[in-house]
């Protein structure tokens, strides 16, 4: 990643493109020219059979919140019962023990995003190091880093309990937030992604400018970098939101819980209490759909970045 | 001087936070890995007596017939749905690639949409699919004459591998995706000239050139095998096939918060820690020594 290696990457860019274009064109004259229908329907319909498989379980959340207790046993599943009472499920889902539910959602959120924006800057500001900067102690650095990737987030929750425990932060917001600050994959990506994408020249440019060495980083490096910082930002949002084994292990007080934790919880009460089954369901509802927006909404930006992330890895 | 100082001041803050958050609680577990605590008393909880116990946690973890066993669940486990699912997520990608579809943008949204739901969430919906009396797939399948338990104790780890396939495939199809799209458009105007079916641009072009994506994906899909915990641990209360200790690190958490064995407890998650590194390097340096070959 030193400048000799950056060269041919960046003027392979441009051309990488142009050849995607063409192919891009030539593949269009082929779809309407040379594909037969046939195969076309046949395609489609296989990619629509496995779009069922995956729709199912929404599907499934969507129908059955609309549901009372008795029709959820009663009636199919796969279609409306003779009850719709989405909304006074809904509310029993924000209501029920004194608004738990919007508080749980307002610590995912918190956890989430306070979580992967700072988790982002310190990746990208230590990738954009690495990769920038010949020091003594870089391989060092890159070795130990690596091996962070390798080694399993839910391996590491149980040692960071007994770490957490002996300084006495276990059950507090920041047992949860301190290890969600760290993103390994973020610093790589964000290393191969700052080799790429800012030239030593502009570098060179703004010390001759008198620009600071920080300085270069926020003023005239992180503009560069706004892709893999998007890549990153919502990677460490979704493993943040997703993450389990870790508030299980620090968290015994229910108010800190995020989403995740706390409606598990309801669920686990369904056994003793078959009205859990409705506001479990309708929670569920609750927090599958913005991330669906989400996912939907930025979906390109999480193809941008994993093409950087998987060519050069 | 300054420009010395720089990359350290950079890189400062997640170098901190990375040595705090991993590689001390991994020095302290390798460091309770080789105690024993002598007294009863709580976790963490100062003045406990633990004594220096050599490599006894590590022999009575590998000699813990349920460790062992739930070690061996996880590779059958792990051949099985991590086969299926690359294979899902590759022939997905091309037929996704191969624009003889329609709506491709809508079916990659769909495919990947699982991967934005926790596992914790998605495990509660597919076990409201999986409990006999909710399910209507187990309607269906019953009024096709088909009786079948999901939840049964050999069926349940198949429901597991069920849940996990749906959340990863489309995340997996997508790297694919990403790579496909990197292969030269002159590759595929060579193939048409020589006569290549589509079938044949996909072996001899396509799937060689996506190595190095499916290497990265079955990488993390081995991780995330080891690592398995949510899922089997939500389905425990539902089924009685699942055991406390159904799954290495459902084991090492029994040990740490059940049974009060730290030292067991830390053993354990060393092993798995180092599992996943041997394996995921192993995984790496095949792959690297493949390529050197070809």
């Amino acid at each position: 990643m030193s400048a000799t290696d950056n060269a041919p990457t960046h003027r392979a860019k441009p051309l990488g493109n142009a050849a995607k274009a063409a192919r891009g064109d030539g593949r269009a004259g082929t779809r309407d020219a040379g594909r037969r229908p046939t195969t076309t329907i046949i395609v489609t319909a296989v990619l629509a059979i496995v779009a069922i498989y995956f729709l199912v379980p929404v599907y499934w959340v969507v129908i059955n919140a609309t549901k009372s207790t008795e029709d959820l046993f009663g009636t199919s599943g796969f279609w409306f019962g003779e009850s719709f009472q989405l909304w006074e499920n809904l509310k029993a889902v924000l209501s029920a023990n004194g608004g738990i539910f919007p508080r749980w959602a307002l610590n995912s959120l918190l956890y989430s995003g306070v979580g992967s924006v700072l988790a982002t800057y310190f990746a990208v500001a230590a990738g954009y190091a690495l990769a920038k900067y010949r020091f003594r102690g870089r391989t060092l650095v890159y070795g130990l880093v690596l091996g962070g990737v390798l080694v399993p987030g839910t391996a590491v929750a149980l040692p960071l309990f007994f770490l957490f425990s002996s300084i006495g932060i276990t059950n507090t917001y920041w047992a949860v937030l301190i290890p969600s600050l760290v993103s390994p994959f973020g610093l790589f990506l964000a290393s191969i992604y700052a080799g790429a994408a800012v030239p030593d020249e502009m570098l060179e440019a703004g010390r001759l400018d008198g620009v600071g060495e920080i300085g270069l980083f926020h003023r005239l490096s992180l503009p560069q970098l706004v892709p893999a910082i998007v890549t990153i930002l919502l990677f460490q949002f979704v493993a943040i939101w997703n993450n389990y084994m870790l508030p299980l292990v620090m968290l015994a007080d229910e108010t800190l819980y995020p989403i995740t934790l706390g409606l598990d919880n309801w669920r686990a009460q369904t056994d003793r209490l078959p009205e859990f089954y409705q506001l479990t369901t309708g929670g569920a509802l609750l927090s599958v759909i913005p991330l669906a927006i989400l996912i939907l909404v930025l979906q390109r930006f999480w193809r941008g970045g994993l093409t950087e992330g998987s060519i050069k890895g | 001087m300054r420009g010395k100082s720089a990359p350290w001041i950079l890189l400062a803050p997640f170098l901190v936070l990375f040595i705090g958050t991993m590689i001390v609680p991994i020095i302290m577990a390798i460091g309770y890995s080789f105690t024993r605590v002598q007294r009863e008393g709580l976790l963490g909880e100062a003045g406990v007596d633990s004594v220096f116990a050599g490599f006894d946690n590590y022999i009575a973890a590998l000699t813990n017939a349920n460790f062992i066993e739930s070690i061996g669940r996880m590779i059958l486990f792990g051949i099985v749905q991590v086969t299926v699912m690359i294979v899902a997520a590759t022939v997905l990608a091309l037929l996704l690639e191969s624009a003889s579809a329609r709506w491709p943008g809508f079916f990659r949204a769909t495919y990947f949409l699982p991967y934005g739901i926790p596992g914790v969430i998605a495990t509660i919906l597919w076990s409201f699919l999986y409990i006999p009396g909710l399910s209507p797939i187990v309607d269906v399948l019953g009024a096709l004459g088909i009786t079948i338990d999901f939840l049964g104790p050999n069926m349940v780890l198949w429901s597991i591998a069920n849940i996990v396939t749906w959340t990863y495939t489309g995340y997996n199809m997508l790297i694919i995706i990403a790579q496909l799209k990197s292969i030269p458009g002159e590759l595929y105007e060579a193939a048409k000239l020589d006569g290549a079916g589509s079938f044949r641009v996909a072996t001899s072009i396509q799937l060689p050139l996506i190595r190095p994506a499916l290497m990265l994906t079955i990488i993390f899909s081995i991780i995330g095998t080891l690592q398995l915990f949510a899922e089997p641990r939500l389905l425990q209360t539902m089924s009685a096939g699942i055991t406390s200790e159904y799954t290495p690190n459902m084991s090492a958490y029994a040990f740490a918060f059940q049974y009060n064995d730290i030292g067991m407890a830390a053993a354990q998650a060393v092993i798995i820690a180092v599992a996943a590194f041997l394996l995921s390097a192993v995984a790496l340096g095949i792959s690297n020594w493949t390529e050197k070959r070809r």
